[in-house]
């Protein structure tokens, strides 16, 4: 490979698997902002990457060619629908978030794998899907010269969708009143509150878009990557997507930086292989750097001041 | 202690009902039998020794990895990574056996299990040292560091323990495993093995550390309350990296006993090991006990382990059976649920007296 192909494969590659991670960092970034700690995000992937197959595979004849965009749609609606079991659970019911969110990642699974043996005659994982999300050429960016051809040509549309709504998301949460309230709710609940914030239905909205975002998340990694539902489809992402958003420092667009690197990361130990220095690595470098970096990152470069400060704590309110 | 443990025991109870009915319903909903189901749950988890075994076998990874979270938890915090700690347990001690196989039985079960519980209190050690000196969120590094753990053992297992391209390590040989032909035979050969008996040990110590010691002491009162327990001499940071590598030497135990006396062996795994979320589970129901832990060990068992004969009776996916589980870890989580119910009860019965 000379280097110009290496140079696109892995930016090709490198969206591809950062594209999943994306959607879902962004649902993480609106949960916690909004004071709700998401570790369900992986349980919430699972469901997007499980009611997006089924969709797929039920209707790819009645919408051709559209049914992966569509199936995205689904895997976000339904991903939306699993998050409020936490909403209640941590809003209403004063769960535990932690707790909380391990039983969304222990329901998942197991309701995904339950369902598909109801849905298709007790197999344990779904056909493959016959339209699946492939690669294309963006029309017009992709005729630049050179820079065209890298990052536009060949590329996982979604992918740069998710790049631009993570500056949205910014937008969103640092520039619209929506997003100040979001955040004071995240910061100081008590203060929001006799300021005439509704708590509870600003934290709702958070966990909610974060059930969307991480639906659509899990739904990119069926739709683009595995091509059908089974268990091991979903197997860390979710929670490489929270490390991502710690990464990012509870900002989108930090969160989406940091979902590139992991899916270069990713990319890596697929193209390494082509690249004269780090041929000779071993792949399991790659596995480990991005939990190891999360790690590091966490420790020496994050302090404690950058988490929303009521991340975590239920809010009661008083009558 | 004594005053309130019905109320203790109640939501755990209720919890467990409540899993029941709900996994029921669903199953009534989408066509299920739900009395078949369940029975035979049960009798693939109780109907015969062989079963028992199993149950046996399964509920004792469980003990540890529950006793492990529940240490942490009592010290304020949430050791998630129970899966990573219990892997490298489990592949330090066959590690460790396969590299001194000539040794003799008693040397290679106690060197295994010591190198199990070594290896899983560095792993969380790590969370540890980080949340004392750094105040890093464990929640994180553990979760992290399960990956970690999952990635480099397959590496581990791959290049330096499997013959030639298997997915699996050689078999440990029989003078250092745990089953004994007496168990077997009293269990129809079963894969019982004498683990269970050193975790329930482990977790009669536990109950004693936790309440009679000056360690368990200072573990529960830097977790109700960690600035008083500075104020008042204790070095937090010394109980924090405490409790948190007493939390994952537990769980590396787990790893140690299972692998020498269930698997043999090591594998490959596509994802972490369960056990270290089923612990978590566990030790969330029995509300960290030591003593409830192994109840719930071996309520978590039966279901495990019952759920393998589901498909063999019924046509229901025997996943129902986690799905029962995390509603059960639900409810036990939003159990201000069952306090809100019984409030509204007792006042709607107070308004109807006035009236």
């Amino acid at each position: 490979m000379n280097t110009m192909t290496i140079l696109m494969t892995i930016v090709s590659t490198t969206l591809i698997y950062a594209s999943p991670l994306i959607f879902t960092s962004l649902g993480g970034t609106f949960s916690e902002r909004g004071g709700i700690v998401n570790v369900g995000l992986e349980g919430i992937m699972v469901i997007g990457a499980f009611a997006s197959t089924v969709f797929s595979i039920s209707f790819n004849e009645t919408f051709g060619a559209a049914t992966p965009w569509l199936a995205l749609i689904v895997g976000g609606i339904c991903g939306l629908l699993f998050s409020i079991v936490h909403a209640v659970a941590t809003v209403n019911l004063r769960a535990n978030h932690i707790i909380s969110g391990t039983v969304l990642n222990m329901l998942a699974p197991a309701a995904a794998v339950f369902l598909t043996k109801v849905i298709y005659d007790g197999k344990g994982q779904t056909p493959i899907i016959q339209q699946n999300m492939s690669t294309t050429d963006i029309p017009l960016l992709s005729k630049i010269p050179v820079i065209g051809d890298i990052f536009f040509s060949n590329t996982l549309v979604i992918g740069w969708i998710g790049i631009l709504l993570a500056f949205a998301s910014w937008w969103v949460l640092y520039k619209t009143r929506f997003g100040l309230r979001l955040r004071s709710v995240g910061e100081n609940p008590e203060a929001a509150d006799t300021l005439g914030i509704s708590v509870y239905k600003m934290r709702y909205s958070a966990v909610l878009i974060s059930g969307m975002l991480g639906g659509i998340g899990g739904a990119i990694m069926s739709q683009a990557i595995t091509l059908n539902y089974n268990v091991s489809t979903i197997a860390g992402q979710g929670f490489m997507a929270l490390a991502a958003m710690i990464f990012g420092k509870w900002n989108p667009i930090g969160a989406m930086f940091a979902a590139l690197f992991f899916g270069f990361a990713q990319s890596l130990s697929i193209v390494g292989a082509y690249i004269p220095i780090i041929s000779g690595w071993n792949d399991v470098v790659f596995k480990v750097a991005p939990y190891l970096i999360t790690i590091v990152v966490l420790a020496f470069f994050i302090g404690k001041s950058t988490a929303p400060k009521a991340d975590g704590e239920t809010f009661i309110k008083s009558k | 202690m004594s005053k309130n443990w019905k109320s203790r025991l109640s939501i755990p109870l209720i919890s467990i009902l409540a899993g029941f009915v709900l996994g029921a319903i669903i199953m009534l909903c989408l066509g299920y039998d739900p009395i078949m189901t369940y029975e035979a749950l049960f009798t693939g988890a109780w109907g015969d020794p062989n079963s028992i075994g199993e149950t046996l076998r399964q509920a004792t990874p469980l003990i540890l990895t529950g006793l492990g979270f529940s240490v942490a938890t009592s010290a304020g915090f949430f050791n998630i990574g129970g899966a990573g700690q219990y892997l490298v347990g489990w592949l330090s001690s066959i590690w460790f056996v396969l590299s001194f196989p000539s040794l003799p039985g008693v040397v290679l079960i106690t060197g295994a299990i010591a190198a199990g519980a070594i290896a899983g209190g560095i792993w969380s050690g790590i969370a540890g040292v980080l949340r004392a000196y750094l105040k890093t969120n464990e929640v994180i590094t553990t979760i992290m560091l399960n990956y970690i753990a999952l990635y480099l053992s397959n590496w581990i297992v791959k290049s330096f323990l499997a013959n030639g391209d298997a997915d699996y390590s050689k078999s440990i040989p029989q003078s250092a495993s745990l089953r004994s032909p007496f168990l077997m035979e009293l269990t129809n050969n079963s894969t019982f093995h004498y683990g269970l008996f050193i975790a329930i040990v482990i977790a009669i110590i536990m109950a004693f550390v936790m309440k009679k010691t000056t360690v368990g002491y200072e573990i529960r009162s830097i977790g109700l309350n960690s600035d008083a327990s500075k104020y008042a001499g204790m070095s937090t940071k010394k109980v924090i990296i405490l409790a948190m590598t007493l939390s994952g030497l537990l769980a590396g135990i787990g790893g140690a006993v299972d692998g020498i006396g269930n698997y043999q062996n090591i594998l490959v795994l596509a994802s972490t090991p369960s056990v270290g979320f089923d612990g978590l589970a566990v030790a969330l129901l029995a509300y960290g006990n030591p003593i409830g832990i192994v109840f719930a060990s071996l309520l978590f068992a039966s279901l495990k382990i019952g759920g393998l004969n589901i498909p063999v009776v019924s046509n229901t996916p025997s996943e129902i059976v986690d799905i029962v589980i995390a509603l059960i870890i639900f409810f036990v989580g939003a159990s201000y649920l069952f306090e809100y119910i019984s409030k509204k009860m007792k006042t709607n019965k107070s308004k109807g007296g006035k009236a």
